[in-house]
């Protein structure tokens, strides 16, 4: 069994790792009650699916003799930039008070930072949300 | 050898498919809403599942050339991402 037996394998497991977690994560963001608990599916399952594609692509570059890392760069941007867009998916709920439970009523007239809408679209936001 | 790269096609073939399904499931999410947050999250989804597609078909194909593209979906899917959850927050994308 030779070394070039042993890579082919290697990537076909990598791509059944990855298709795993990416129809996982389909399966999840279809499935699942609440929009909170939607936000769970696929920033976590579809870029772990997809940081395995990019190692898949990596041993193949390097089995078809002009190998490359190239695939780390998409894959170092992929890793850090998901939790960050999921956060702003979060706020985002928050703000249209589509999570569970919503944030408490604060004392003496103040607001929750991510609930604060600017000065001039204050009558735009007293209809309710949702509507 | 040849077992092994047929075993290695067939998962490839596997693969697209099931990524293929996976952007289908996104794209009923991105119809049914409800919520604003739930069709950001879906596009979001959306455009990682096509990275995952652009770099299948590198593989299937032998080549290097679409890294590029597979970097500038990535790209612009953070951002675009990040503008429609702050146009949610704040009414506006760059205050």
């Amino acid at each position: 069994m030779s070394l070039d037996i042993i890579a082919t394998y290697a990537v076909a497991v990598l791509l059944i790792i990855g298709s795993f977690f990416v129809v996982v994560a389909g399966i999840g963001l279809l499935k699942l009650n609440d929009p909170m608990t939607r936000l769970h599916a696929p920033t976590k399952a579809a870029t772990l699916g997809i940081g395995a594609y990019l190692l898949a692509a990596m041993v193949s570059s390097f089995l078809s003799g002009s190998g490359s890392l190239h695939e780390l760069l998409i894959m170092a941007f992929i890793f850090v930039t998901a939790p960050v867009s999921a956060n702003f998916m979060a706020k985002a709920n928050i703000h249209r008070r589509d999570c569970l439970p919503n944030p408490p009523e604060l004392p003496d007239g103040d607001t929750w930072a991510t609930l604060n809408v600017p000065e001039e679209d204050r009558e735009i936001e007293e209809a309710p949300p949702n509507a | 050898m040849t077992q092994a790269s047929d075993f290695l096609t067939l998962t490839l073939y596997g693969a697209l498919t099931l990524v293929a399904i996976a952007q289908f499931m996104a794209m009923i999410r991105l119809w049914i809403g409800p919520g604003t947050g739930d069709r950001i999250l879906a596009l979001d989804t959306m455009f990682i599942n096509a990275i995952g597609i652009i770099v299948l078909l590198g593989i299937l194909q032998g080549t290097q050339i679409y890294f590029e593209a597979a970097l500038i979906i990535a790209m612009l899917g953070f951002v675009s991402t990040v503008a429609y959850a702050r146009f949610v927050l704040r009414g506006d994308i760059i205050e």
